[in-house]
């Protein structure tokens, strides 16, 4: 009998999305100051408010220091190495998509997001951004028919100022964290959704971001704004290609629910890790939180991380509204060298507001995979329900696993459960699939995508599937 | 059934195979022809597990001399998986339970990595539900089951159903059936064993490993192998069972014994 291959070798998968497009690019100087982000700003013809906005948030940023409480090491970031800006040199967002850039298509089309009429996905309406801009958006005419707006941020602020001033920095305040100031005052482009009263989305909405230039950092800024009774489901996609630098990845996502309206948010991350060895792969700091203002409102977070070689990321939701509900649920899948401190936060002040979390790591290679969540009950959340699961699966014995929750309540009568476990994927189980015919690999990913099911069954049901096969991929020869 | 010109399925030639550093089986010989029903009997700690495993693949063990051919191929030459769909099956002992993994979802994929060795075409999700529920009555398994996790939380009946359920699906060549009868209850042990005697034809061949001649009433075995200390120490017919029932295994000691006394003598 030959040997069973090993954990090590399986997780070892060439990442697919590593290729470079070959495209002129305009870039800005490396470095940041004042100058930079008036500079960035000048560029979009932006109005006072946000140039203002950016102003302040950078002089906030000056006297921040990088968070250091998270289980994650790197190497110091020097801000100064860092393109703040870099778009692909073709004039004004084209009305038509014939007039984007083939080159620009055709990368899309390889990362497997047609954008064309002829190609397009039936049911989802996609965001496409490259480096720093929104290079095109499906289906804006038919959203429009809706009243739904679906484009860039960019757009969105020439086009809805005032949804932009009233909406903008109100969900993560620009002072929020060192990584959001930083964002604030150089976010580049994203995408901007508003639902308006009593609207349900005709379609999934996708945002797919891609990171071509080697040393330029990405700021995106998504806002997502649900009116009272409107309701929508929305997907991020991310890739990049290998570089043996790290890149920085900074970007913000705020989302506002009012009364009895709902907004699910998924992502399927899949930034470039890095090497076996650690080498490369970007640095993922992301802020996302949901304000569930209205009563009744609702927000689910899902997300699937298996990229970045850092990743730290605590989608939110502050629970303000009376009855409201959040939700995380979460797959974050590590290897090699990869570390990701993930998890959520909760923040219950409306009475009876509810919030489930369900987290799901898996932890291979030498890389740490950490969930760190908080839930919080205020003095008026009467009623306020909690349930917490965290589970993890190691795979290897070089692989770390952490749960570090937190639980914070001034409410006696709040009802807070949490639940966690660890597993190994043990030879018995699969010696037990291989006996019946399954070999070793797809026994490993039917084992893996079996512990991930909860959260899977949370992805809209054209992701689950992409998100299944992601996480075979990624391990790929990592199991013995 | 006992036909002396059926295809020859299992030939087993001085099997020696050790876990870590422990030798435990030290040169088994068995044949297996199709149609034939075989029990291998044994105490605790003779081999009779590990025979099985060795047989399936299991990487815990290390074969370290002799041969196992399958239909004349080297047996021990294959992967777990491969030694599957070519037509070995092993019922285990202590079925383990893999959490979040569909039960039903779990048995097409691995009838359908039999059905592409056979050259049949693959079941899709709803061809396989109707081929499934028509095994599930040979083991009056409860639909139920198909939509839990593989194992997990299945009384040791059920789990052991669930092993004969997976036999009926994957049609093997040669089962081998390890302790099935530990943990049934009277009602459940008929049931298990009317289904192993349902699968059982002229083509196939079983190995019994058991402990008790009590799954020996109700499945007749064409041969009794008595293991001990790593090897087969006798083989007879049925009515070997009824011996060690009458007798016990204090005779295979004394045997043992004497046999290493007379090894002693001639090495003297």
């Amino acid at each position: 009998m030959s040997t069973a291959p090993t954990v090590g070798d399986l997780v070892s998968q060439p990442y697919k999305y590593g290729f470079v497009t070959d495209i002129e690019t305009e870039k800005i100087a490396k470095g940041l100051s004042e100058d930079v982000v008036r500079l960035i700003s000048a560029k979009k013809s932006e109005p006072t408010f946000l140039l203002d906005f950016r102003l302040r948030a950078y002089r906030q940023w000056l006297r921040m220091t990088e968070p250091d409480w998270a289980a994650l090491g790197h190497a110091p970031i020097d801000y100064q190495e860092l393109i703040y800006y870099a778009a692909p040199k073709q004039q004004e967002k084209k009305a038509s998509l014939d007039e984007v850039d083939p080159k620009l298509l055709e990368t899309f089309d390889k990362l497997g997001i047609p954008l064309s009429e002829q190609k397009r996905l039936s049911n989802v309406a996609v965001d496409a951004v490259f480096d720093s801009v929104s290079i095109a958006t499906t289906y804006r005419e038919k959203l429009a028919e809706h009243g739904v707006i679906f484009c860039s941020i960019s757009e969105a602020v020439k086009d809805h100022p005032e949804l932009i001033a009233s909406y903008l920095g109100t969900v993560v305040p620009s002072n929020d964290n060192f990584f959001a100031a930083l964002n604030s005052a150089v976010f580049s482009d994203g995408s901007f959704v508003f639902i308006p009263k009593g609207v349900e989305c005709p379609m999934e909405l996708s945002t797919y971001f891609r990171i071509n230039s080697g040393d330029t950092g990405q700021f995106e800024r998504t806002l997502i704004v649900a009116e009272e009774g409107a309701s929508v489901s929305y997907l991020e996609g991310c890739t990049a290609p290998m570089f043996d630098t790290n890149q920085l990845h900074a970007a913000v996502v705020e989302l506002v629910a009012l009364d009895d309206a709902s907004i699910k948010y998924s992502t399927v991350q899949n930034w470039y890790a890095g090497d076996e060895n650690g080498k490369g792969g970007i640095y993922n700091f992301v802020t996302k939180r949901g304000q569930c203002r209205g009563d009744r409102s609702h927000i689910s977070w899902t997300q699937v991380e298996t990229g970045s070689a850092i990743t730290w990321k605590y989608p939110s939701c502050v629970l303000q509204g009376a009855d409201s509900v959040g939700e995380f649920y979460s797959v974050a899948l590590t290897n090699n060298r990869q570390q990701a401190d993930t998890g959520t936060k909760m923040i219950h002040l409306g009475p009876r507001s509810r919030s489930t979390i369900v987290s799901k790591g898996i932890s291979a290679g030498q890389s740490s995979n950490s969930y760190r969540g908080l839930v919080q009950i205020g003095p008026k959340a009467v009623g306020a329900k909690n349930y917490s699961q965290c589970d993890s699966m190691l795979i290897g014995d070089q692989a770390a696993a952490n749960t570090y929750p937190y639980i914070r309540s001034q409410q006696p009568d709040a009802a807070i459960e949490h639940e966690a476990s660890t597993c190994r994927i043990s030879a018995d189980q699969l010696f037990y699939l291989q006996s019946r015919g399954i070999g070793f690999e797809a026994a490993v990913s039917m084992m893996v995508s079996g512990f991930c099911r909860d959260v899977f069954n949370q992805l809209p049901m054209e992701f689950a599937a992409e998100a299944d096969k992601l996480l075979a991929l990624k391990l790929e020869g990592s199991v013995g | 059934m006992i036909c002396p010109d059926a295809d020859l399925l299992l030939e087993i030639v001085d099997l020696h195979a050790r876990v870590e550093d422990q030798p435990i089986l030290k040169g088994v010989n068995l044949t297996v022809r199709a149609g034939e029903i075989h029990a291998v009997m044994g105490r605790n700690g003779s081999g009779k597990s590990t025979l099985s495993k060795v047989l399936a693949g299991h990487p815990a063990y290390t074969v370290t001399g002799g041969s196992v051919r399958y239909r004349g191929a080297d047996l021990l030459d294959l992967e777990p998986e491969q030694r599957s769909r070519i037509g070995l099956f092993l019922g285990f002992q202590y079925p383990v339970e893999i959490p979040g993994v569909s039960n039903l979802e779990f048995l097409r994929v691995s009838t359908n990595a039999r059905r592409s060795e056979l050259g049949k075409e693959e079941l899709d999700t709803f061809a396989f539900e109707d081929v499934v529920r028509e095994r599930l009555e040979v083991v009056k398994m409860d639909p139920a089951f198909l939509e839990r996790s593989v194992n997990e939380g299945f009384s040791g009946g059920e789990k052991k159903r669930n092993e004969i359920l997976q036999m009926a699906l994957l049609e093997p060549a040669v089962a081998i059936l390890d302790e099935t009868d530990s943990g049934l209850d009277i009602d459940a042990l008929r049931i298990v064993a009317a289904g192993v005697n349902q699968l059982s034809t002229p083509e196939n061949a079983t190995l019994l490993i058991t402990h008790y001649q009590r799954l020996l009433d109700v499945i007749i075995p064409d041969y009794v192998h008595v293991m001990a200390a790593g090897r087969i120490l006798r083989t007879g017919g049925k009515e070997l069972a009824f011996e060690l029932e009458e007798r016990g295994y204090d005779w295979v000691d004394a045997e043992l014994a004497s046999e290493s006394r007379s090894v002693a003598e001639v090495a003297g």
